[in-house]
């Protein structure tokens, strides 16, 4: 049976404070992760997995189900507590993250864990992914759509523009991008490393449709998923403009916690704030 | 006797094949008129799609169409689509992903267009992925035949073609078993394992070294991975000594992964030949090969030194 939607903004927001703290304790555990782009990127996987996307945790490979592939494949800590707390797995497998034998690998690994849909985390490819399913998707006359998560960084890959550039050739008004725009990657911040300036006009001159919204504004995220969904004729991007380490202050826009875990007392601070958010 | 260019043999097959298989979509990147992917457009031109000059995407497209239940042939040059080596190892290889990965004008028998355009360490890269099936196959019924199995395998292949026509090596009756090599001429002093393009020069070296008194094997490898370790053992122990022959880098290529099976199974002395540590350059596929001793009398030529040194 298909996962009950809802459209409850402060239904929403909770999954996102869950998603938040349960990648803080899991990224935590294990020592090792990416906890900026995992925040950022939590009220936005929130309102796919629980507002939007036709799914069910029962049958991960059901065939009428919209896909989501999260391209930016290191933040995929926050898709693993969306994908626990929607029932794809028991949330204790959460600690689990990056360990020995675990399903829940450091990147998404499709074979070792079938609620993803492709693996990721070399970046730069998993857009390509999206297209293609979303092309067999129109091939075979399916409604399912097709969603897909870069990050800003990750938009400095030249395979993202081949797929770009594709993806309105083909019409494919069936695919939605996110691209979470928090502004750090590794070595500093995206506008000094590789400045993606001006996004809206990049995107628009391969003939995309354009939403620019708040990523962390609930309402705005789910407006413009839908929005993406009305459109025909033309991919959607949703630039969605984020806060890296979103919810925690210390976390927030600093470079680096990109790819840093918090030690115990950070994290007990960290998951205080998101419990108030 | 026929000759065809499997790229040729690979563009009938893979219309037959869209027949009955209606899942097989075919992507091609600005080159299906060289790929041959062009008889599949005309044909079922709503499975047909082009990407232009993008393989990468390419390549990542057929994953997702792969792991949304359709069987993708994504085609190029073997220089150009393995070149996009890290999409292939992740998206394709590491997801299991579904993908028939076809290149075509490999090796120097390509010619005047020269070294940017002729795939010679795509079987090494291929070969290095877990679970890529690498094929090459060496006349026209043995390509049909690999098509036919590379779609009805379920798991990435690679499919390597010449741009060269190539005369039928294989015998009526043929049968493509993955994993299996071919004896086809027998012989007592040595063996001679070719694949491909090369494998028509080995079976006329064949007669040249038997004007030396040098008894050679001939065997056929379409399989390099898996490759036919029973057989390549046989052939040590009976000829003890074994001489590779592929137009490819004899780094990572066939000879490689012959050395593998010996160097850990039944050691015996082996000769890599090929595209030795160089790059390829413009002539004729007639000069590339003279220039480059793969021809009938430069294989025999370096077998026959290979064999006096040995025995």
């Amino acid at each position: 049976m298909a996962f009950e939607l809802t459209r409850d903004i402060s239904t929403l927001k909770s999954h996102a404070r869950n998603i938040r703290m349960n990648s803080i304790r899991m990224l935590a555990e294990a020592g090792s992760g990416h906890p900026g782009g995992s925040l950022s990127a939590a009220d936005i996987t929130a309102a796919l997995l629980f507002g939007v996307m036709k799914h069910d945790p029962a049958n991960p490979q059901w065939e009428e189900r919209d896909r989501f592939i999260m391209s930016k494949g290191h933040c995929v800590p926050a898709w693993y507590s969306a994908l626990a707390q929607a029932g794809y797995f028991d949330e204790k497998e959460l600690i689990n993250l990056r360990k020995f034998g675990s399903f829940l690998q450091g990147h998404p690994d499709r074979v070792r864990c079938n609620a993803m849909e492709a693996s990721t985390g070399s970046l730069g490819q998993g857009l390509s992914i999206a297209l293609g399913m979303a092309m067999t998707a129109k091939m075979d006359k399916k409604a399912w759509r097709v969603y897909c998560m870069i990050g800003d960084g990750e938009s400095q890959e030249g395979q993202i523009w081949e797929a770009v550039m594709a993806a309105s050739k083909f019409k494919l008004n069936n695919l939605t991008l996110i691209l979470d725009n928090n502004n750090a990657q590794i070595d500093g911040y995206v506008e000094d490393v590789m400045s993606l300036t001006p996004i809206d006009a990049k995107w628009r001159s391969f003939n995309w449709h354009v939403i620019a919204i708040n990523g962390h504004d609930m309402e705005q995220v789910i407006k413009a998923l839908d929005e993406a969904q009305a459109t025909k004729d033309r991919p959607t991007l949703i630039w969605a403009k984020t806060v890296k380490g979103k919810g925690v202050s210390f976390m927030e826009n600093q470079v680096g916690w990109h790819g840093k875990t918090p030690n115990p007392e950070e994290t007990e601070q960290a998951l205080k704030e998101l419990a108030q958010v | 006797m026929s000759t065809k260019a499997t790229r040729l043999a690979f563009g009938e097959a893979l219309v037959d094949i869209g027949r009955s298989n209606p899942n097989v979509v075919v992507l091609d990147a600005d080159l299906s008129k060289s790929t041959m992917t062009c008889l599949f457009a005309d044909k079922y031109p709503e499975r047909f799609f082009e990407f232009g000059i993008a393989e990468a995407n390419m390549i990542g497209a057929g994953a997702g169409m792969a792991l949304s239940g359709k069987v993708p042939f994504v085609c190029s040059f073997a220089c150009f689509i393995t070149g996009r080596f890290d999409t292939i190892r992740i998206s394709v290889g590491y997801a299991k992903a579904n993908v028939k990965i076809v290149g075509t004008h490999a090796g120097i028998g390509i010619g005047e267009d020269g070294h940017s355009q002729m795939g010679l360490e795509d079987i090494g890269l291929m070969r290095s992925i877990p679970g890529m099936v690498v094929i090459q196959p060496a006349d026209e019924v043995e390509t049909k035949q690999a098509v036919a199995f590379a779609a009805q395998h379920d798991g990435p292949v690679y499919l390597r073609l010449t741009r060269q026509k190539l005369p039928d090596v294989n015998g009526e009756g043929y049968k493509f078993q993955l994993g299996k090599g071919a004896e086809l001429a027998p012989g007592a002093d040595m063996t001679i394992i070719a694949s491909g393009g090369t494998v028509q020069h080995a079976l006329k070296a064949k007669e040249l070294l038997a004007a030396k008194k040098i008894d050679a094997r001939i065997v056929n490898i379409h399989s390099i991975k898996p490759i036919d370790e029973e057989l390549i053992v046989k052939c040590a122990k009976e000829t003890g000594c074994l001489f590779t022959v592929e137009d490819h880098s004899i780094i990572g290529g066939l000879g490689s992964a012959v050395c593998e099976v010996t160097s850990e199974k039944f050691p015996v002395p082996v000769k890599r030949w090929g595209v030795l540590d160089q790059f390829g350059q413009s002539g004729s596929p007639e000069d590339m090969y003279k220039e480059y001793k793969l021809d009938a009398e430069g294989i025999a030529g370096s077998a026959a030194e290979f064999f006096k040194a040995v025995k």
